[in-house]
């Protein structure tokens, strides 16, 4: 008997790109797959079960075991700090992550203030540059933050900088380059290792096919 | 600070009900007795320990550790794990004798609270060391332990990953030179980023060559054939011995006919810099965590002033509980609710009944609101009430 394989999918902008690569890999998903509003989604013929989960919480699913794998985005990953295997680089869903404010602005010498989404990555980013910052916890729309006074400085996901430039911001500093990863839990991938390693290796070649064509 | 409710405990700390108390006490006595059976002696030290001794020589991070002052000013810990503390007493009372010690204990340890749910800041493990046996029997008897206890607990799918951690060093010593950069790349695999290290590998200025043979390195992962594979990817005699005495570990386990449960997992690094040999994790089905770990760590003891090898492991018993998922069956109770007329009456047939092997429940029915309540409770239930002799219901 095929092991089920429980894997927690980002819902939104990874999606898309992630259940196409899959397909790629040969893995039969139901046409519904796409935009279904169901949280947990079956494919028998795969001995596969999806669950829908934010983008944020997709390696604490992985983490706990109730997820054998997940796709989660780096930046998620650096900012979790999970136990869990980060096996393959997917290479989509690229972006980086970024230091941006309104232009000729200098922080505030006292208590430079930083809007994110990303507490941990931004305050290791600032204490590696020898900067000592105060963060400010925000769950979307950071580009406010800059803008109405809240903070000098955001730290964010970037990936066309539209929305910065909508808003008359411009980027500081690049962080961190940002791909989605393939993630395992520990346990799952011993006692699962089969399986496991059979998506590893057909998600591989679909890689290693990608950049032939770029 | 917020008032607290008189029902809140500090942040992962858990109770033991009844039955769960059972249920643990069931496996504990299990894994114990087959630890006994293998001439383990069960030892205790105290909850609180020196900071400075036990504190730093554990391999559990600083960070984790519940600390506070006596009133001296020494810092003491509450101990994070059971290893520290055995080092020390072996180190100074037990190792008179030039004679390997098989010790066994069963204790609560604690690890300060991390973030969230699900990760107890005090739990239970029960484990062995054998202390002053540098040889891989030692590590083979450990593994062969954990298999035959778990299986006494009746637990049915588990598996063991066994890795060498003085094969990874050697291997990378060999090809990276420094200790530093020795240090740089067991560190993604300690944090489980093989993106991280494929990353790092390409950046490294090395012949493609052995570019190739680090990658490669991550897929020592099977059966005793990952033996011969580990020997392809030597270019000189280093890692050469740690693979022998895998070699030697798997005709052991053989010899215990175990091969079936375990698995060689060379990328394994559980710890950065407290194993020194063969190291390995117990993994079962349905618990996302491992249930147990183990290995050689021939360093610890050198800190208590004798610088002796020794090998061990610990099972997590509420991770082993959880993966056991047996349906709880409480055991049978009798109840006698008596009046005062037939309280003697009562206390012998009671009395009669736990000679039997019964577990018998004495209720002075003055004590009791709600009979019916009561009496769906037990199993077998008799009334020894009012005046006249028949009672029974």
């Amino acid at each position: 008997m095929k092991d089920w394989l429980t894997v927690a999918m980002p819902k939104g902008r990874i999606f898309t790109e992630a259940a196409e690569m899959l397909r790629m890999a040969g893995f039969e998903l139901p046409p519904e797959f796409d935009d279904s509003r169901k949280l947990i989604i079956d494919v028998p013929e795969e001995c596969f079960r999806f669950i829908l989960a934010k983008p944020m919480d997709v390696p604490t699913y992985v983490e706990y075991g109730v997820a054998d794998l997940g796709i989660a985005g780096k930046d998620v990953m650096l900012e979790e700090e999970r136990d869990v295997y980060e096996l393959l680089d997917l290479q989509i869903s690229a972006c980086y992550l970024a230091v941006a404010g309104l232009p000729h602005t200098q922080m505030n010498d006292v208590a430079p203030k930083i809007a994110t989404k990303y507490p941990n990555v931004a305050a290791a980013y600032f204490r590696e540059q020898g900067e000592q910052v105060e963060i400010i916890k925000l769950n979307g729309s950071i580009e406010l933050a800059p803008l109405i006074g809240l903070a000098d400085r955001i730290v964010d996901i970037v990936s066309t900088g539209r929305t910065l430039k909508e808003n008359g911001l411009i980027e500081y500093e690049d962080i961190v380059n940002i791909t989605s990863r393939l993630i395992v839990n520990p346990v799952s991938y011993r006692m699962k290792d089969a399986r496991i390693s059979d998506v590893v290796e057909r998600l591989t070649e679909v890689i290693e096919q990608e950049k032939v064509v770029k | 600070m917020s008032r607290l409710f008189m029902f809140e405990k500090p942040l992962g700390m858990r109770d033991t009900l009844p039955n769960l108390y059972m249920m643990k006490e069931e496996v504990r006595v299990t894994m114990a007795n087959e630890m006994k059976r293998w001439g383990y002696q069960f030892i205790e030290t105290p909850t609180l320990e020196y900071y400075e001794t036990v504190g730093t020589a554990s391999a559990i991070l600083d960070t984790q550790l519940f600390k506070l002052l006596d009133h001296e000013g020494h810092t003491l810990v509450l101990r994070p794990d059971m290893t520290a503390p055995i080092a020390r007493v072996a180190a100074s009372k037990l190792l008179k004798e030039k004679l390997p010690q098989r010790l066994a204990y069963s204790a609560n340890v604690f690890r300060a609270q991390q973030r969230e749910g699900g990760r107890p800041a005090e739990f239970e493990q029960i484990g062995v060391e054998c202390i002053g046996d540098p040889t891989v029997s030692a590590d083979g008897e450990c593994l062969g332990l954990i298999s035959s206890a778990l299986m006494k607990t009746g637990l049915e799918q588990f598996q063991i990953s066994v890795g060498h951690i003085a094969f990874v060093r050697s291997f990378f010593q060999e090809i990276l030179g420094t200790d530093e950069r020795v240090e740089q790349l067991m560190r993604f695999l300690y944090e489980k980023n093989y993106v991280g290290y494929r990353v790092h590998v390409d950046q490294l200025s090395l012949s493609s060559i052995d570019k190739q043979r680090l990658k490669q390195f991550l897929k020592l992962r099977g059966g005793p054939e990952v033996i011969k594979e580990a020997e392809g990817l030597l270019e000189c005699n280093a890692g050469v011995e740690a693979l022998n005495e895998l070699k030697t570990l798997w005709g052991i386990i053989a010899d215990y006919q175990q091969d079936a449960l375990i698995k060689l997992d060379l990328t394994l690094v559980s710890h950065m810099s407290y194993y020194t040999g063969i190291v390995y994790e117990v993994y079962a089905g349905n618990v996302g965590f491992p249930i147990g770990s183990g290995g050689r760590y021939d360093l610890l003891l050198e800190k208590f002033g004798k610088a002796k090898s020794a090998t061990g492991f610990a099972i997590r018993l509420d991770h082993l509980l959880e993966s056991l998922d047996k349906p709880f069956e409480q055991p049978p109770l009798s109840c006698i609710v008596f009046s005062l007329e037939r309280r003697k009456e009562a206390f012998m047939l009671a009395e009669q009944q736990r000679l039997e092997g019964k577990k018998v429940v004495l209720q002075d029915i003055n004590g009791v609101e709600d009979i019916d309540a009561c009496s769906a409770l037990y199993e077998d239930i008799t009334y020894l009430v009012g005046k006249q002799k028949e009672g029974s219901r």
